[in-house]
């Protein structure tokens, strides 16, 4: 996504001389033609996240619209403080970016994840989280979170999406695949694994990604759906706690929608093994063969 | 000289001893300590089109005692201090309802990153203005500050005044026995900032003759090290750490009115 992410800022800052790109020193092969298009209001803010962070807010208080990137560990947990404190409570336009969410950045190690950031990030004030889910989405996910103007992340990932797929306008919850046995409900790429079983498969799945946290409101089309297939898979590449799992759930309960629940979420490091992003997804049930599984057995239920 | 300053200073002080009695609150040292420095930037060095960010939140009563003072806020405000569904809590309000107050702090480390983004921000909006700033010694423990001590000095912020008060004490001890911060001088010219010393930062007169020596045109961000009393003009305050955290008693409070007027 990170190609598609810098075309897009590239146009956008371009047309907009109001963008100033702020940097945590990354983006060798992937940012130069930002730099190249944009000359000094691209700004290589070193390895100081926190710095970074509260400049950013200084400079969207004179109306600028500061764009923060880094990996998405780096860019969340080191500067945390100065995005509930600098940004999120002065409710400042500020988009901050992370490459490689959940697992992305594979055998780098547990230094290089983010699996807690959406947990993190979602609980503070005037906050929005835009997860993409596949190349082709991030255009239609970065105008959406270029049309709110207050303090929000991207979690970019990896993801190709599959030939027979249409990507519709965005919605913070979307349906993207119809179907009638089970409904499933993913965050970000991890998404593409299922849609794999089902088209392998030929399983009918009512598939839906969720765009934007937190969640204000569940649509209808998710509710019908629901009741309609009376099984619910929730799959995301995030830590159980504070994901879309439990997001939902509070949703679902609040109204009073009940279903057979099962939710598949990143388990963290099981032996303090490290490996591939498709080995971590493995240890967790996310990829395809145990996916499979799964949405079988929940099938057969 | 300044005897204006010095008769705003004598309002100032009983104003804001008096809500600090009034809220039965403390870090009244804390506050003391930096009010001759913010009554000179409000009253004295400040241009219209200037900001400020008090990185040292904690000394919030003090600020929003000069705001007052020079009609910057409403000071029927003053009367909401400390109380429930108030604008102004103990440290500075982060919702920006109040347009003198840009940026609400009380954690310390922000301040400086927030005003080198404040000055670096005039290079796209070729707006002129300097940005002032008053850091405890306590901020200079924190890493975000030298951070932003790295960039302001990268971008040759010379827009940016960062005034360290210097008093010795943080949250629970001696600078000199947690983090000595000495030498201080050297630390900021080593991060290539023009570093200029004011003797006695209480003192209106070393106020002003520091900040006169002031160079705009080197291309160099600036550190005034302001060499502070903590609880200064109480005399059983001054040079006590425990004065960030205790209120008045009836009688301190008088004893330190009676010293003030």
């Amino acid at each position: 996504m990170r190609k598609e992410f810098s075309n897009i800022i590239e146009r956008i800052a371009t047309a907009d001389k109001q963008v100033i790109f702020l940097t945590g020193d990354l983006g060798f092969m992937a940012l130069e033609n930002i730099r190249d298009a944009i000359g000094n209001r691209f700004i290589n803010m070193g390895v100081s996240e926190q710095n970074m962070i509260s400049v950013a807010a200084a400079l969207a208080t004179e109306g600028l619209v500061p764009i923060c990137y880094s990996i998405a560990p780096f860019i969340v947990y080191r500067p945390t403080e100065q995005i509930r404190l600098d940004v999120c409570l002065h409710n400042l336009n500020v988009k901050i970016i992370g490459n490689g969410g959940g697992y992305g950045y594979g055998i780098m190690g547990a230094t290089h994840h983010a699996l807690e950031d959406i947990a993190v990030l979602s609980s503070f004030q005037n906050m929005k989280c835009f997860i993409p889910f596949c190349n082709e989405d991030v255009e239609n996910t970065i105008n959406a979170m270029f049309s709110y103007k207050g303090p929000s992340y991207l979690r970019l990932g990896f993801g190709i999406k599959p030939v027979n797929l249409s990507i519709s306008s965005f919605q913070p919850i979307r349906n993207i695949l119809k179907g009638n046995d089970i409904t499933i409900v993913a965050m970000g790429p991890v998404v593409l694994n299922a849609i794999n079983v089902i088209i392998a498969d030929r399983v009918s799945a009512d598939v839906f990604v969720v765009s934007e946290l937190p969640i204000v409101d569940i649509n209808e089309e998710l509710k019908q759906s629901i009741k309609k297939t009376g099984k619910l898979l929730i799959m995301e590449e995030h830590v159980q706690h504070g994901g879309i799992g439990e997001h939902l759930a509070l949703k679902l309960f609040s109204a009073q929608v009940t279903c057979s629940f099962k939710h598949l979420f990143a388990v963290g490091y099981p032996g303090g093994l490290y490996g591939s992003q498709a080995y971590h997804q493995q240890q967790c049930g996310l990829d395809v063969e145990s996916l499979l599984l799964t949405i079988k057995s929940m099938l057969n239920e | 000289m300044n005897d204006n300053l010095k008769e705003i200073r004598k309002s100032c002080i009983l104003t804001l001893l008096s809500l600090y009695k009034k809220a039965n609150a403390g870090h009244i040292g804390s506050s003391l300590s930096c009010l001759d420095i913010l009554i000179f930037l409000y009253f004295k060095q400040l241009n219209a089109a200037d900001k400020f960010v008090l990185s040292k939140g904690h000394a919030a009563a003090a600020l929003y005692t000069v705001l007052a003072k020079a009609g910057r806020i409403n000071k029927k405000l003053l009367d909401s201090f400390y109380m429930d569904g108030t604008f102004l809590a103990a440290h500075t309000p982060c919702n920006r309802q109040i347009k003198e107050i840009i940026f609400g702090t009380g954690s310390l480390g922000h301040g400086l990153s927030l005003s080198s983004g404040l000055a670096f921000a005039t290079k796209f909006t070729n707006k002129k203005y300097n940005i002032y700033t008053i850091l405890s010694d306590g901020d200079c423990d924190e890493g975000s500050t030298w951070e932003a001590a790295l960039f302001a000095s990268q971008h040759k912020l010379s827009n940016l005044i960062a005034i360290i008060d210097n008093n010795g004490l943080q949250g629970f001890g001696r600078t000199t026995d947690v983090f000595d911060l000495e030498p201080l001088v050297d630390k900021w010219e080593s991060f290539n900032f023009d570093v200029y010393v004011a003797t006695n930062g209480n003192d209106f007169n070393s106020l002003e003759d520091t900040f006169n020596q002031l160079d705009f045109n080197n291309n160099k961000p600036k550190c005034i090290i302001a060499n502070t009393t903590k609880g200064n003009g109480v005399s059983y305050m001054e040079n006590k750490m425990e004065w960030h955290y205790l209120p008045m008693s009836d009688e301190q409070f008088q004893q330190a009115i009676k010293e003030n007027q």
